[in-house]
C-alpha cells in the first residue's frame, strides 16, 4: 500500500515537472517581457539593467531552475498588469473559485446519484424518462448558454437572484467566504447550477448505467435469494458497487470543474481565478497564465492521486492486489 | 403419509416476449419429503433452473408463473405478495447458485454478508449473529472460521466460496434447499466435497434438498429420487436406483446410456439423435417424439400424462395400460 502510494506520488511529481517546463516555455514564446514592462522611451542601457536585475540574461537552464525553485515556494513572479505578486492575486481569488467548484460538485453528486438511482430502479416511470430528457439537455447544451438562460429567467425576468458577483463576503483569515451570508448563497445558486449541470447529468447517466449493470449480477440475485429487503439490496449491495466508477468520474470531474469554471465565472462575473485568467489572456499577462496552468495541473494531479487511493478504500480487491504487487 | 416439505402441482412458467409467449415449464408436478434429496436432471433449457427459481419466487418479468400450485409444508407460496415471499426466501428456502465466484458481493466481508442475512430473518443481536456465523462457517468446513469471517470473497478459493454460499443458504435453518448446479463451476476434486457437504447438511438438519444438475454422477451419488426433465416437462421421476438402472422413458434410457462407465467396455456411448426443441418450436404431442425411436402416431398428437409404473412415474404413451392392451 505504501509502495503503491509512493509510486503514484513519484509519477505525480514527474507530471508536474513536465508542466513546469511548458509553463516556463510560455515566457520565452511570448516575446521579451522587458518590452512589456517598460515604456517606449526607456534607453537600451536601462533595459539591459532591468533585464539583468530580473535575471533574464542568465542561461536558460539557470532561469528555469530559478523559476522552478520559486514555483515550489509558490512564487510565480509579478503580474505585468496588476504589478502585484501573482501568488497573492491567485490566493485572493482562489476561495471564490473553490467555493463555487465545491458547491457545484456537491450539487452534481447529490442530485446526480439520486436521479441516477431513481431512474435505474423505476426505469419505466414518467419521472425517470423526464430525468433522461433533462440529462440529454444538460449534456448537449453549452455551459455559457445555460448560464445566460438562467440569468435571463431568474435575474432579468423574475428578479429573484443577482446576475453577477459573489454577494457579501466574510473574511475568515485569508479565506473570504460567501457561504455565510444570504446574499452570498443567493449569488452562488445560478453559477453552481451552471457549472454543475454537466457533471450532474454525467453522474446521473453513469449511476443509472452502472446500477442497471449491477442489478443484473449474480450476487444481487443471490442477495434476493437470501431474502434481504429490497432496501438493503438496492442501497446497500447495489449502490456500493455502483460507486466505484462514480468516485473516479466525480473526482476527475472536480478538476475539470475548476478548470472550466473559466466560462461560468466569465458569464456571471464571478471574481475567481477563472475570471482572472481570462483577463490575463486578454492582456498577455504571462506570469498569471503560467501560474494558473501550474495550479490547475497541480489540482488535477492531486485529484488523480486521491482517486487512486480512494479506490482501494472502497474496493477491497484492489487493496490486496496492490499489497501483493508491492 | 407425512406431508411433503415441497409440493409442486402442474407448475407452468411462461416468458412473455414481444413475438410469442414461451412456456419454459409446462405442467410439472413433484414432491420432496423431509430430509429427501431430489435430483433434477436434463439438458440445458429443459426448465430445471426455472423450476427452482419459480419455487423460490425469483422469476423476474417478463417471466411469470402462469398456472399451478407450489406448497411449502402445506401452505401455498406461489402468488404471495412480494414482501411475504421475501420473508420465505432465505428463511424457509435457501438457494445455492451455480457460480460461487460471482454469488458473493465482492465489496463486503463474508462475515458481514452472513450476519446481514441472519439478522434479516431472526432477532439475534449483532454479536450473537456473528457467533452463529462463525459456527456456520465451521459447520460447512471452513478452517479457522473466527479468522476467515473477516475475509473478503476474493480471498477465498472457488470451493471455499461455495462453502460460504452454502453457509448463507442454511443460516436461517430452512426447510428446503434449492441447489442450482452447485458443483458445475468447481474442480472435480472439490465437487465431491461440496456434494458430500450438501448431503450431510440435509441429513443432519432434516432439510429437503432440490438438486438441479446435469451431472448424472452427482445424481447417482447424492439423490434419493430423481426427476428427468425434457422440454419443460418431467419425463420420468422415481427412486434414483430404479431410474438409473432401469429407465423407462425413451429419453431417460438415452440419457443413462450416455453415461460413460469406468469398466472401459469397448463400446460407443449411446447418443440421442437431434437436439431438444427450442421453446418457440415445441412439437405437438410428446415433445420428445421427433427424436424418439419408439414414437408412433399418438405421440405426435397427444401429450402423454405421467403414468405410475411401480415406484416410478413416466410420461410416455408406451406405458399406457388400458388402451394399448385393448387395441
Amino acid at each position: 500500500m505504501l509502495a503503491f502510494t509512493l509510486r503514484r506520488v513519484l509519477q505525480a511529481i514527474g507530471v508536474m515537472l513536465a508542466v513546469g517546463v511548458i509553463a516556463f516555455a510560455m515566457f520565452r514564446f511570448a516575446g521579451d517581457p522587458v518590452n512589456q514592462m517598460v515604456s517606449i522611451d526607456t534607453s537600451a542601457a536601462q533595459r539591459a539593467e532591468i533585464r539583468h536585475s530580473l535575471g533574464l540574461d542568465d542561461p536558460v537552464l539557470v532561469q528555469f531552475g530559478r523559476y522552478f525553485i520559486n514555483a515550489l515556494q509558490f512564487k510565480f513572479g509579478v503580474s505585468y498588469q496588476f504589478r502585484l505578486p501573482v501568488s497573492s492575486l491567485l490566493a485572493e481569488r482562489m476561495p471564490a473559485t473553490l467555493e463555487l467548484a465545491i458547491v457545484a460538485t456537491i450539487l452534481a453528486m447529490v442530485a446526480g446519484i439520486l436521479m441516477g438511482v431513481y431512474s435505474a430502479l423505476r426505469r419505466d416511470t414518467i419521472l425517470a424518462r423526464l430525468f433522461q430528457a433533462i440529462s440529454l439537455i444538460g449534456i448537449s447544451l453549452p455551459t455559457f448558454l445555460i448560464g445566460i438562460l438562467l440569468i435571463y429567467l431568474f435575474a432579468v425576468t423574475l428578479g429573484w437572484l443577482p446576475s453577477f458577483g459573489r454577494g457579501e463576503v466574510v473574511k475568515l483569515g485569508w479565506w473570504s467566504t460567501g457561504l455565510l451570508t444570504v446574499s452570498g448563497w443567493k449569488a452562488i445558486i445560478m453559477p453552481a447550477i451552471t457549472l454543475g449541470l454537466f457533471q450532474m447529468t454525467l453522474i446521473m447517466r453513469l449511476v443509472r448505467a452502472e446500477m442497471l449493470e449491477v442489478l443484473r449480477t449474480d450476487y444481487i440475485r443471490f442477495a434476493r435469494a437470501r431474502g434481504l429487503t429490497t432496501r438493503a439490496i438496492h442501497f446497500g449491495h447495489a449502490l456500493k458497487n455502483t460507486l466505484v466508477p462514480v468516485i473516479t468520474v466525480a473526482g476527475l470531474q472536480f478538476g475539470s470543474v475548476i478548470a472550466f469554471s473559466i466560462i461560468t465565472e466569465t458569464v456571471f462575473q464571478w471574481p475567481g481565478m477563472g475570471l482572472l485568467f481570462v483577463q490575463a489572456v486578454q492582456n498577455v499577462d504571462i506570469p498569471i497564465m503560467a501560474a494558473y496552468l501550474l495550479m490547475v495541473s497541480l489540482i488535477f494531479v492531486t485529484i488523480n492521486l486521491v482517486v487512486d487511493i480512494l479506490y482501494t478504500v472502497v474496493d477491497p480487491r484492489l487493496r490486496s492486489t496492490v499489497g501483493r504487487a508491492a | 403419509m407425512t406431508q411433503p416439505v415441497l409440493s409442486v402441482r402442474n407448475l407452468e412458467v411462461e416468458f412473455v416476449t414481444r413475438r410469442a409467449t414461451l412456456r419454459a415449464v409446462n405442467g410439472v408436478s413433484f414432491d420432496i419429503a423431509k430430509g429427501e434429496v431430489l435430483g433434477v436432471v436434463g439438458e440445458s433449457g429443459a426448465g430445471k433452473s426455472v423450476t427452482g427459481l419459480a419455487v423460490i419466487g425469483l422469476i423476474d418479468p417478463p417471466g411469470r408463473i402462469s398456472a399451478g400450485e407450489i406448497e411449502l409444508s402445506g401452505s401455498r407460496i406461489d402468488h404471495l405478495p412480494p414482501e411475504e415471499i421475501r420473508r420465505v426466501r432465505g428463511k424457509r428456502i435457501g438457494m445455492i447458485f451455480q457460480d460461487p465466484l460471482t454469488s458473493l458481493n465482492p465489496l463486503y466481508r463474508i462475515g458481514d454478508q452472513i450476519v446481514e442475512t441472519i439478522r434479516t430473518h431472526t432477532n439475534l443481536s449483532e454479536s450473537a449473529a456473528r457467533r452463529r456465523a462463525i459456527d456456520l462457517l465451521a459447520e460447512v468446513g471452513i478452517p479457522a472460521p473466527e479468522k476467515r469471517i473477516d475475509g473478503y470473497p476474493h480471498e477465498f478459493s472457488g470451493g471455499m466460496r461455495q462453502r460460504v454460499v452454502i453457509a448463507l443458504a442454511i443460516c436461517a435453518e430452512p426447510e428446503l434447499i434449492i441447489a442450482d448446479e452447485p458443483t458445475t463451476a468447481l474442480d472435480v476434486s472439490v465437487q465431491a466435497q461440496i456434494i458430500a457437504l450438501i448431503k450431510r447438511l440435509g441429513r443432519d438438519h432434516g432439510t429437503a434438498v432440490m438438486l438441479v444438475t446435469h451431472d448424472m454422477g452427482v445424481i447417482a451419488e447424492t439423490c434419493d429420487r430423481v426427476a428427468v426433465m425434457y422440454s419443460g416437462r418431467i419425463a420420468e421421476i422415481g427412486p434414483v436406483q430404479e431410474v438409473v438402472r432401469n429407465p423407462l422413458h425413451p429419453y431417460a434410457k438415452g440419457l443413462m446410456g450416455a453415461i460413460p462407465t469406468l469398466a472401459g467396455e469397448d463400446k460407443r456411448l449411446v447418443q440421442i439423435p437431434g437436439s431438444m426443441p427450442r421453446l418457440s418450436a415445441i412439437p405437438p404431442g410428446c415433445p420428445f417424439n421427433p427424436r424418439c425411436a419408439f414414437a408412433f402416431d399418438r405421440c405426435r398428437v397427444e401429450r402423454p400424462e405421467p403414468i405410475r409404473q411401480g415406484t416410478q412415474s413416466v410420461a410416455c404413451h408406451l406405458f399406457e395400460p388400458a388402451k394399448e392392451t385393448a387395441a
